[in-house]
């Protein structure tokens, strides 16, 4: 590792994060609600650490290796985690601890969308817009955001913009040149904020929600301003544009790209993943409306089938807004519901999970072996939309799928270790890994309640899933640290 | 500019790099998954795997609005193929092949516009060929670079004691050599460049370019070095495409011989070629090597197409008593280790090539491109257009254009004249412009000088 590389570009990267800090003061100032204070504070702070960082190896101009890219990103997910909470902890209102402010930071930076703050409705504009925009930002990435800005990341930003987005296969450019890419996925990102922002002041929104909801909605994030969350609304109007929004951001950005850019809608529907995407929706969301039905839970079938399409909607993308307390539905949903948002969104996309491309390609690894059994001298190669895939990826895949579930089981027993109960445990890290939100049990409304080795456990699981775990446990092995 | 390469062999590899370098969009093409993979690591490009002709291909890497096509794929076919579909379905305006077989080459007509729509061929055997018998020519220099067709040279030449200018101020060039027009481009000592200004004085082991007509080139060395006497004796090792091309072509002035490990092939040459000697053999065989009068050898050049085979031979060579020892090495790396210490002449083809091809991607008229230093510096021989209110150049004295730190105007052609470049040289349209541009950061401004405005003050 080149400690001077390192340093200088998270010097670069903090520097730049501190103007995210602005636009809250602005907000403070236009509804005049006493919070502007923290948020200076926290600019400050940012930018001096950063500038702390930065002035001293300023000239040094060296490209950065692959192993440097690793640890910048982590390290700056890590350090932007906990400055967000800078912000947090200073409010007066809502008082919060280390642990929570920090717990509510990551968990807005990462996009899963769990609180730990009750009485949201009463909170300054300021503090709620700030929750919204670390989802906004943390959505595509905010590494991602900094390679298109400054161009001097050049060839090293290759390696931090592959260590951030997600999918198994990360070579696939839209363009060749890596700063344009990351222009163009944030044009769409920000193509796809506005429209929601508008659709939903149209569907009867206030614009400080609707520009709200727009960015925790793209971002498939969670984050309301509200504690009822998309409920407070009570609109069907205003959910179907959440539910479109949600499909639309868990869609591989690189589909919207080529879609987008020859006028045809030809690429969603030759693409495998996407099909199998929204074909899983639309099975549970079928499964999940009858049940309700049969049920009985709602009143009528009209109110199941929204609630329905709703929830299995922002479950299944792992965004995480509800309408109704899901974990207290009958039977075997609630269940249902969190297995599915270990599928999560497609590559690419800013959805969380294990993605559905992964998931695909394990079944199809799996059906292969049967197939095998019946003709062991069969050429089975496996196929992504006609193409065949390399034995690499599939064997990372394999490697992420045990990782990812090794990880799950530990942190699940280290919480129920801490005291929590199984279900509340199980379902706290399977929510905090897949980048959902809100889990069962104690988890269903808020994560207040659960004791802070948790909250950090959980903290780490959050990190783990947005950074699609090999990113951060590469870090944990001595392999990395051995000169 | 957005560029497609087809093909990532060598050629296709290190253009990739110096364009990449140079923040255009690229995207190379091969049919090697590993070998793209292992340069979309290494460099800001697109990568596409598939057949480099395939239209479905071609529109993956983003042919539709490409500004130019280079197809450098291994295959003469292929190549012509793929500019033929760039034309006929993507309308491609710049498209550029690499076609090697002489079959296709003595048949200009193939390459029209209504048969096989090619705007550039390249050869960069023939390319490496040239400027190898360049060097022979003058064996004194380290490199002979044309401009105009000839009628100016750029020569780089490492002072010597004994040279008369050697430890003089520049200025006194003219009375040195009264009568002869050149010009001193740059100088680089120890690596390093010096803009050259009338007083600097010119060190033993300086690096010294300088611009000067075609027929004063030896009397300006002269001043540089002692002379040595002209070659007559060479020895060739490898028979491959550059090895013969380079027999046939120096076999009627000289006595060449060509050694080459490969029975079978060295029986083949043997029958293409008239007079020259083709030996069967290992080339780093010191007893072979004695018995072709290695010691009475003038130039000796190692052009296999194993770089460490080539180092070995030509360092053995050296040893041996060989006059002059020049060896082809690929790798950018082994030629800084080898250079001017164990090796007189390192030469890497990618750079000799990559000029004929950096002509076409610069903006304005750029008439000629030479590579130089590992594509640190650049020369370029630029056409100046317009008239003096639409041009920054044109109906200017040299002394007048602002140039970037570190370019030189050398020398202007001018129809047939040729004329060195003094200050009070007024440039007119149409003139040829050669400049010398010591850091390649500084090419963006020149390319600006030579574009003809749009607006008209």
């Amino acid at each position: 590792m080149q400690r001077a590389a390192v340093q200088r570009i998270l010097g670069l990267l903090l520097m730049l994060s501190s103007i995210t800090m602005v636009p809250p003061v602005l907000v403070s100032w236009i509804y005049n609600d006493g919070a502007t204070l923290p948020f200076i504070l926290a600019f400050c702070l940012t930018l001096i650490v950063g500038l702390i960082c930065w002035f001293p190896v300023r000239k040094f101009r060296k490209e950065m290796r692959l192993r440097d890219g690793f640890v910048v990103v982590v390290m700056f997910w890590v350090v932007l985690g906990l400055g967000g909470a800078v912000p947090l902890v200073l409010s007066a209102q809502p008082t919060l601890s280390v642990t929570d402010a920090v717990f509510e930071s990551l968990s807005g930076l990462t996009t899963t969308g769990a609180t730990v703050i009750t009485g949201l409705d009463t909170l300054p504009h300021a503090i709620l817009y700030y929750r919204q925009q670390l989802q906004w930002l943390g959505g595509m990435g905010i590494i991602v955001l900094a390679v298109a800005v400054l161009p001097m990341l050049g060839i090293g930003g290759m390696q931090l913009y592959r260590a951030e987005t997600p999918g198994p296969m990360k070579d696939n450019k839209l363009t060749p040149r890596i700063t344009e890419t990351a222009k163009a996925l944030w044009y769409i990102y920000l193509g796809l904020t506005v429209s929601c922002a508008i659709a939903y002041w149209i569907a009867g929104m206030s614009a400080f929600d609707a520009i709200a909801h727009s960015f925790s909605t793209v971002a498939i994030g969670g984050f309301s301003t509200h504690d009822q969350s998309m409920g407070y609304f009570d609109s069907a109007l205003i959910e179907s544009v959440a539910v479109v929004f949600m499909l639309l951001a868990g869609v591989n950005f690189s589909l919207h790209f080529i879609a987008w850019r020859n006028f045809t809608l030809r690429p969603y529907f030759s693409d495998e993943e996407f099909k199998t995407y929204i074909k899983l929706l639309f099975l549970v969301a079928v499964v999940t409306i009858t049940y309700l039905f049969l049920t009985s839970t709602f009143g009528s079938f009209g109110s199941a089938l929204h609630h329905g399409i709703f929830q299995v909607v922002s479950i299944g993308t792992t965004t995480g807004f509800t309408t109704a307390e899901y974990h207290n539905w009958p039977g075997f949903l609630p269940v249902l519901l969190l297995l599915i948002s270990f599928v999560g969104g497609c590559a690419g996309s800013t959805g969380g999970g294990m993605k559905v491309i992964r998931v695909l390609l394990l079944f199809k690894q799996g059906s292969r072996e049967v197939v095998r059994l019946v003709h062991p001298n069969a050429q089975l190669p496996v196929k992504m939309s006609g193409k065949v895939l390399e034995e690499r990826v599939i064997d990372s895949v394999w490697g992420f799928f045990s990782l990812y579930m090794a990880c799950f089981s530990v942190m699940a027993l280290i919480l129920a270790a801490s005291g929590l109960d199984l279900i509340t445990a199980f379902s706290a890290v399977a929510a905090c890994m897949n980048n959902l939100g809100p889990g069962l049990g104690e988890v269903g409304l808020s994560y207040s309640g659960i004791n802070d080795i948790a909250k950090w456990v959980l903290c780490f699981a959050m990190l783990l899933g947005r950074l699609e775990i090999f990113t951060l446990l590469v870090l944990f092995t001595p392999a990395f640290w051995r000169k | 500019m957005k560029v497609i390469i087809l093909g990532a062999g060598q050629v296709g590899s290190s253009v990739a790099a110096t364009l990449a370098s140079e923040a255009n969009d690229i995207t190379i093409v091969d049919l090697d998954a590993q070998r793209i993979r292992e340069l979309q690591d290494r460099l800001d490009l697109r990568v596409v795997q598939g057949h480099a002709s395939h239209p479905d291909v071609l529109r993956r890497a983003g042919a539709e609005d490409a500004d130019m096509i280079l197809a450098v794929t291994n295959s003469d076919e292929t190549n012509m193929v793929a500019c033929q579909i760039a034309y006929t379905l993507f309308h491609t305006p710049t498209k550029i092949a690499r076609v090697r077989a002489k079959a296709y080459l003595t048949h200009p007509e193939i390459f029209s516009q209504e048969a096989l729509p090619i705007d550039v061929l390249i050869s960069p055997e023939q390319v490496v060929t040239e400027y190898i018998q360049r060097l022979i020519e003058f064996p004194e220099a380290l490199q002979v670079l044309d401009f105009a067709n000839g009628k100016v040279r750029l020569v780089a030449v490492r002072a010597y004691h004994g040279g008369p200018l050697v430890g003089d101020e520049l200025k006194t060039l003219r009375e040195h050599m009264p009568g002869i027009q050149t010009r001193v481009a740059a100088i680089f000592r120890r690596g390093k460049p010096i803009i050259p200004k009338g007083d600097t004085i010119i060190e033993v082991d300086d690096e010294v370019f300088f611009i000067a007509a075609r027929k004063n080139i030896r009397v300006v060395m002269s001043e540089l070095r002692s002379l040595v006497k002209p070659v007559k004796r060479i020895i060739i090792t490898g028979g491959g495409n550059i090895g013969k091309r380079l027999a046939k072509a120096l076999e009627n002035d000289y006595q060449v011989k060509v050694i080459d490990h490969n029975l079978e092939h060295s029986r083949e040459i043997s029958a293409e070629l008239e007079k020259t000697i083709v030996l069967h053999g290992d080339a780093a065989d010191a007893n072979l090597l004695l018995e072709e009068n290695i010691e009475n050898t003038d130039v000796f050049c190692s052009m296999t197409n194993d770089d460490e085979a080539n180092i070995l031979s030509a360092m053995l060579a050296k040893r041996l008593g060989a006059r002059k020892v020049m060896a082809i090495i690929n790798r950018g790396e082994y030629v800084d280790l080898v250079q001017s210490d164990l090796i007189d002449i390192a030469i890497s083809p990618q750079q000799v090539t990559i000029g004929s091809l950096l002509a076409h991607v610069r903006r304005g008229d750029v008439a000629v491109v030479h590579s130089l230093r590992r594509g640190a510096a650049e020369a370029i021989e630029a056409v100046a257009h317009g008239d003096s209110k639409s041009s920054k150049v044109v109906d200017r004295l040299i002394g007048d254009i602002k140039l970037p730190l570190g370019a030189t105007i050398g020398a202007i052609v001018r129809k047939d004249e040729v004329l060195i470049a003094n200050s009070k040289l007024m440039i007119e349209a149409e003139d040829h412009v050669i400049l010398f541009v010591i850091d390649k950061k500084q090419i963006i401004e020149v390319e600006r000088l030579f574009q003809v405005g749009v607006s008209f003050f």
